[in-house]
């Protein structure tokens, strides 16, 4: 002891050592992603991550807790979360169990009070006592800030909190630090890093907005999409995988309810290599587009175009190359 | 550099993009930390600390590429031709109409390129609002070079009346185009960067406090565009349902069970609430003849105030009523408009028959949670106005609002029966203007909260 603790960022010497780190535990960064985390750091400011579902965003903040080594602390936002379930909370019960377990204790010291005031004066002392960090119960917001290598925090799903608590996580955001009014102040001797996500359902406060760097995730181009496939789904074949997300990256660009993200590339992809398929075929394609269109009217949709759609993604794709995979990776 | 980005700032604020100052510093932490020789990862980090919507990262992207990639990059290399410029003031008119002349000479591209840049500067250039401006912002750059010495030279030269002299007046002039053309294009692009969306911005206010039936053709985009603005804004602002606790009500079941850890000593009291209804909103709109002038506006309302609010059944008439959720639902603006204009619109007026149509087919949709906004001017061809149909509506419904496009001084006059109906709307209001609807409609909605 004594000595001065390290903190778990080190790794992010640079854009590139992000990428790379990240890479090494299957995440794909591009450098909007990886300069956005970057900046968070050196800045100490949250980032807010927008963008569809199932592209990945809180797969980040697991990803860099994961190669980071530090503690992944996780907050579910819901409408009607409150301070009490997101900073921390008195354990009422053990308070009272402990009252009535130390109570003949008490009386004993407080008998040889003579008067009122002086029993008084004792109790005032053992006030403090239930009042400690022993009975403080940390919610995610505390734990977060009394990590001592500082920790990924992940603030999921802000956007379906209520307007009270957006206001009131300003805040803890701005000074990394939370106020126990029995006990003082608490700040995070190493900041966490703040990772926010939102779906959009309903708009962000302008204040929370400002306080935070923004990232937007979208959909994934071809190559990325094939990386991250071929990180999340062991064996499978560079035609199939080539095929496929041509084929899913097709499918985005229709007029669809609910276009498939990764989440539903990676199950597809899963799917496929279970049937043992090793080329995309129309008959494959109507059997398990189920797994990758959530909608029955999307299948409905999309379902008259599949013909055409398997034969764009196996024939030579608009550089000419044929769908045989790409040697050149790995 | 720090002076480039608080002028890129300062480009984006007039973009509507709101940056605040602690957003600005940690823009010039950002770019300390990142440096600025790599442009693209410059471009993604500034997008990422400045822009906070999709929206605002075009913005940001567009007008980071027209900024950065057209200013000089670095300083300027310092030419001689600099020095020379200092004393500008003070030079002969021989000399500063030689040293302009060198400028545009080709080859000199980056010598005039800064030259236009210290110009620009000395112009104030970054002031530009208007496109009106670009000109005479040219003429001051151009001044600021020393166009004045040049222009004296080219007096001098015409007046020569030799060959001689009339060449060297034809070559002045060119130097002259060059010049300015050069300043204007300078100008031009200052104007994209920091006044274009001023000027937008500026068309927009005096589109939204235009009168409706002054509204032209011609403007139907923009207003399209500001109304969806609008119903967009309505909808963020009241499309949340609300609850308010009331304080002094126990809950007594919930109070009990989120204290059943401790025992049941009641530690957090619970007080009931009162949930906050969604608007549930029915919208009649008359597209008779009478109202031709703002049928289109009335309907571009009706379009995008169905966007916005889930809630929302729209009828339209002007003798026989007639629900038109399909049609807005299921077509573009532009075709719906005319769908709807040519099933029920523009014939001649009745109210009274249009409630009873109402009341026929769609009473069951009045219930109390309802608000009913009739848009129309209530001029009803001298028929029956069916107030009793009317009061019964108003009886049944949470209010009726009126918005009549028709000034109160025209109200009761002729066929117009307003006065009529006015006692059963909780409101009737005479709405000339975009701000006016916007002012309405978020107080039908804010009656939900």
């Amino acid at each position: 002891m004594g000595k001065v603790t390290k903190t778990g960022y080190e790794p992010m010497t640079s854009i590139e050592a992000i990428t790379a780190g990240l890479d090494t535990v299957g995440y794909i960064s591009i450098p909007q992603i990886s300069t956005a985390v970057f900046l968070a750091h050196g800045l100490r400011k949250p980032i807010l991550i927008e963008g569809p579902a199932g592209v990945g965003k809180t797969d980040l903040a697991a990803s860099l807790s994961k190669w980071l080594n530090l503690p992944l602390i996780r907050l579910q936002c819901y409408e009607g979360l409150d301070e009490g379930k997101a900073l921390y909370e008195w354990k009422y019960g053990k308070q009272l169990l402990y009252t009535q377990i130390l109570k003949e204790k008490l009386n004993e010291l407080l008998g040889g009070a003579e008067t009122l005031k002086d029993s008084l004066a004792k109790l005032s002392g053992f006030e403090d006592l239930f009042f400690s960090p022993q009975f403080l119960e940390a919610r995610p917001l505390l734990h977060a800030m009394q990590q001592a290598r500082g920790s990924v925090l992940l603030i999921d799903e802000i956007d379906k909190s209520d307007e009270a608590f957006e206001a009131f996580l300003l805040e803890v955001l701005s000074d990394y630090q939370v106020t126990v009014p029995e006990i003082g102040t608490i700040k995070a001797n190493v900041p966490p890093l703040v990772i926010l996500t939102s779906n959009n359902v309903r708009e962000l406060g302008d204040a929370l907005k400002r306080r935070c760097l923004h990232l937007h995730i979208g959909f994934p181009d071809h190559e990325r999409e094939q990386r991250i496939v071929r990180a999340r789904v062991d064996g499978i074949s560079a035609t199939l995988l080539n095929q496929l997300v041509r084929f899913v990256q097709s499918v985005r660009e229709t007029d669809i309810k609910k276009r498939p993200s990764i989440a539903e590339t990676v199950d597809w992809a899963r799917t496929l290599l279970l049937l043992h398929a090793n080329t995309l075929d129309e008959a494959f394609v109507r059997d398990t587009l189920n797994v990758l269109l959530k909608h029955e009217s999307d299948i409905a949709a999309v379902s008259p175009a599949i013909p055409k759609m398997v034969r764009d993604a196996t024939g030579p794709d608009a550089r000419g190359r044929l769908a045989s995979g790409y040697p050149d990776m790995e | 550099m720090e002076k480039q980005i608080s002028n890129f700032i300062r480009a984006l604020r007039s973009a509507e993009v709101r940056v605040s100052t602690g957003e600005a510093l940690d823009a010039a932490r950002t770019v300390a930390m990142i440096g600025y020789d790599d442009r693209l990862l410059m471009k993604d980090s500034l997008a990422c600390v400045l822009a906070k919507s999709e929206a605002e990262k075009s913005i940001h992207d567009r007008l980071f590429d027209l900024y950065f990639s057209a200013a000089p990059a670095g300083a300027p290399s310092q030419t001689a031709s600099e020095d020379a410029e200092d004393n500008a003031g003070s030079e002969a008119p021989q000399d500063a109409a030689e040293r302009l002349s060198a400028l545009t000479a080709p080859g000199n591209e980056q010598a005039l390129a800064s030259a236009v840049e210290r110009a620009a500067e000395a112009a104030g250039l970054n002031d530009i609002r208007f496109s009106t401006q670009v000109a005479y912002f040219a003429q001051s750059m151009v001044r600021a070079m020393g166009g004045e010495a040049l222009q004296a030279r080219l007096l001098e030269a015409l007046q020569g009346r030799t060959p001689d002299a009339d060449a060297e007046a034809q070559r002045l002039i060119d130097v002259r185009r060059t010049l300015t053309m050069t300043a204007r294009a300078r100008a031009e692009r200052a104007f994209e960067i920091f006044g274009a969306a001023e000027t937008e911005r500026f068309r927009d206010d005096v589109a939204a406090t235009k009168r409706l039936s002054a509204i032209e053709a011609s403007d139907m985009a923009r207003m399209k565009q500001l109304v969806t603005k609008i119903a967009r804004r309505l909808a963020v602002k009241h499309s949340r349902r609300r609850k308010r606790t009331q304080r002094g009500l126990l809950d007594v079941r919930r109070t009990m069970r989120a204290n059943a850890g401790v025992d049941g000593v009641p530690f957090n009291v619970i007080w009931r609430q009162k949930k906050k209804d969604r608007p549930k909103i029915i919208v009649i709109c008359d597209v008779s003849g009478s109202v031709a002038a703002y049928v289109r506006f009335l309907l571009l309302l009706l379009f995008s105030m169905k966007e916005a609010i889930p809630d929302l059944s729209a009828f339209a008439f002007s003798y026989r009523l007639k629900c038109v959720d399909d049609i807005l639902e299921a077509h573009e603006f532009d075709a719906a408009i005319k769908k709807i204009l040519r099933e029920v619109g523009l014939g001649s007026t009745s109210y009274g028959q249009a409630f009873s149509d109402f009341k026929l087919e769609h009473e069951n949709k009045i219930d109390r949670r309802t608000t009913i906004i009739i848009m129309g001017d209530g001029r009803s061809n001298y028929g029956d106005p069916r107030l009793d149909l009317f009061r019964d509506f108003a009886g049944r419904a949470k209010r009726i609002i009126w918005l009549n496009p028709e000034g109160r001084a025209l109200w009761g006059t002729g066929d117009s029966v307003i006065p009529r109906y006015e006692p059963f709307c909780a409101q009737m209001s005479h709405v000339a203007t975009l701000k006016d609807l916007e002012k309405a409609i978020d107080e039908v909605l804010t009656a939900y909260s």
